[in-house]
């Protein structure tokens, strides 16, 4: 179960989301997607294309080979101790072939879209809710949702309750923007919410249905805008992995210089440690996404060399202060308290 | 025999505790009692298996009783209309009331025949998703000193409790569930992730409280604090500082 918090303005999550949705379609994976915000249809419309293989994989291959023979000869003569350390990977290099990549640019060819099997959900057209036992106790629309996942998944045979299907696929879920005001959900507007647990208690009977199905998912929620934090509390102790996309756009970070590359964070809250003792926790924790014409790329954060005439390391109010500084001369007086003073 | 323990995790998963004890009771011959909400039986069942114990067999034999938290919800939820003499113990799903679960509990370790097994376990992972689950901190509560009372009083059996805590959580409810188990419990288990942050080689530090004031009305608690690297098979404790990445 893949919770992933949405970003302020909701276009890289949404980009994130899709992303999901075209992997499962390149593997031939059933899909189903639920939203209460844009029908389905739409959403598979706009799924990315993916890349050929021989296209990127040469381009990779051509940016890696120009970085590797640059610098590799070059021995560090005043770093000397950081030469044995290995080199910054930033991007995914070619050898790891898991998964496919992208061409955000170009939409997914119809065609490709059909060949696979999928199930739309959008909660406005679908009949209100009725229950054949009285144990429901959750909002109409989460209810709703549970109950047709459930249908699709003991229906094609997921649960592996058709002993007859030889071939076993897997099941993509993709839930959009779940507790937005649109799913009947006050969660997102007012604190304390209506029903507190309607959210949680769909998260844990949707882990339920996962686990008992060859079934993944992912869900987006706009966590900005839960107001009661004791629910995102709960929400990550019952996702098997939470990621949170921050991003840039109308923050003070967007003029930030040390986030000049990139177009937002990513932040990995919870890593799934399924099956075993321990989980595979990365090197680095700092992640930042950024969007290029025809990729979007998930890489490490990392600081460009300070190049300035500063001494530290500069934050918003040190840069607005230098560049003052700058301006004015060399030999001005120095106005933050971070410069060394002579 | 008869005692309280709390798990307690912080910024860290302490999961690697209830596998744990899962396994040293099921190897020491204890009659257990299962209550896991959080996971299907298969995670626990591989773990163990890497521990050197058998769920499956354990199960069969009658020494454990497994309740699936997952797998009984959608019983309830999306299953036929049950018996009415067996409420599902996740009866709380929709009721709020924990008197089910409890039952449950009681019914499954009272001995049937005197025995063969060894003292009763109660074993809950974790007690923190009841209240995600619609239960109010006042029922859990409750529900836990029922069964203190009729597992470590009655039949002279231990009880051992996950729960998280955060230290800025702003989930009152748990936190309240949290500092009134830690009053009542004969030892705690504190697993937190290190306060500098992420490391690679040293996942945590453990508190080991054991409080003796609980039974004796002079005596101090002893705190013991150890840092811990879970590896496939095992964690290995040493002391703060002596990781066998720094030495």
């Amino acid at each position: 179960l893949v919770f992933t918090e949405e970003d302020k303005y909701g276009l890289y999550s949404n980009l994130l989301f899709k992303y999901f949705l075209a992997e499962g379609i390149v593997c031939g994976h059933d899909l189903f997607v639920a939203s209460a915000k844009e029908h389905p249809d739409n959403i598979l419309k706009e799924l990315p294309a993916p890349l050929l293989d021989d296209t990127y994989g040469k381009e990779l291959g051509d940016e890696a080979a120009a970085v590797k023979s640059d610098d590799f000869q070059d021995s560090m003569k005043i770093a000397w101790r950081y030469q044995n350390l290995p080199k910054m990977e930033a991007s995914p290099t070619t050898y790891t072939k898991f998964g496919h990549y992208y061409d955000v640019s170009k939409k997914m060819s119809p065609e490709l879209c059909q060949s696979v099997k999928w199930h739309s959900f959008y909660l406005h057209e679908e009949l209100s809710f009725e229950s054949k036992t009285k144990a429901w106790n959750m909002n109409s629309g989460y209810a709703r949702l549970l109950q047709s996942i459930q249908r699709i998944i003991s229906q094609e045979g997921f649960d592996g309750s058709d002993p007859q299907k030889k071939q076993r696929n897997v099941l993509r879920i993709g839930i959009q923007s779940l507790g937005s005001i649109l799913w009947g959900d006050d969660v997102c507007c007012s604190d304390p919410p209506e029903d507190p647990h309607s959210l949680t208690k769909f998260l844990y009977v949707l882990r339920g249905l996962l686990r008992k199905s060859l079934s993944a998912c992912i869900i987006t929620v706009p966590a900005h805008l839960i107001q009661n934090k004791a629910i995102m509390e709960r929400v990550t102790n019952l996702s098997d992995m939470v990621v949170g996309l921050e991003s840039f756009i109308g923050s003070e970070r967007e003029t930030n210089p040390l986030y000049k590359d990139y177009h937002g964070l990513v932040h990995v809250h919870q890593i799934p440690r399924l099956n075993s003792l321990i989980c595979d926790v990365s090197d680095t924790k700092d992640l930042a996404f950024r969007l290029k014409r025809k990729l979007f790329t998930i890489e490490r954060l990392h600081l460009p060399p300070d190049l300035s005439d500063t001494v530290s390391r500069a934050s918003k109010q040190d840069l607005a202060g230098s560049a003052k500084l700058l301006s004015s001369g060399c030999g001005a007086m120095a106005m933050g308290e971070k410069h060394l003073d002579f | 025999q008869g005692k309280f323990t709390l798990l307690r995790d912080t910024r860290t998963d302490g999961s690697f505790l209830v596998h744990h004890f899962l396994s040293f009771y099921l190897r020491a011959g204890c009659k257990v009692c299962f209550v896991a909400l959080l996971q299907s039986f298969s995670h626990y069942n591989i773990v163990a298996q890497k521990l050197g114990v058998s769920l499956a067999a354990a199960k069969e034999r009658g020494q454990l009783v497994f309740l699936e938290g997952l797998k009984s919800c959608l019983d309830l939820l999306f299953g036929e209309q049950e018996q009415p003499g067996q409420p599902s113990p996740l009866q709380f799903l929709s009721t709020s009331d924990l008197r089910a679960l409890f039952d449950f509990v009681r019914v499954s370790l009272t001995p049937a025949d005197r025995g063969s097994w060894k003292g009763p376990v109660l074993l809950v992972d974790d007690l923190s998703v009841l209240l995600s689950l619609g239960a109010a901190p006042v029922a859990v509560l409750d529900f836990i000193h029922y069964c203190r009372v009729s597992v470590c009083c009655q039949l002279e059996g231990n009880v051992v409790v996950l729960v998280h805590s955060n230290e800025d959580s702003e989930d009152e409810e748990n936190e309240l569930v949290v500092s009134s188990l830690c009053h009542h419990s004969d030892l705690i288990l504190w697993a937190e992730g290190l306060p500098t942050g992420f490391c690679k080689d040293v996942h945590g530090q453990i508190k080991i409280i054991k409080r003796l004031s609980l039974r004796q009305a002079a005596e101090q608690d002893l705190v013991q604090v150890y840092q811990y690297k879970i590896q496939d098979r095992n964690v290995t404790f040493f002391a703060r500082g002596l990781s066998a990445a720094v030495l």
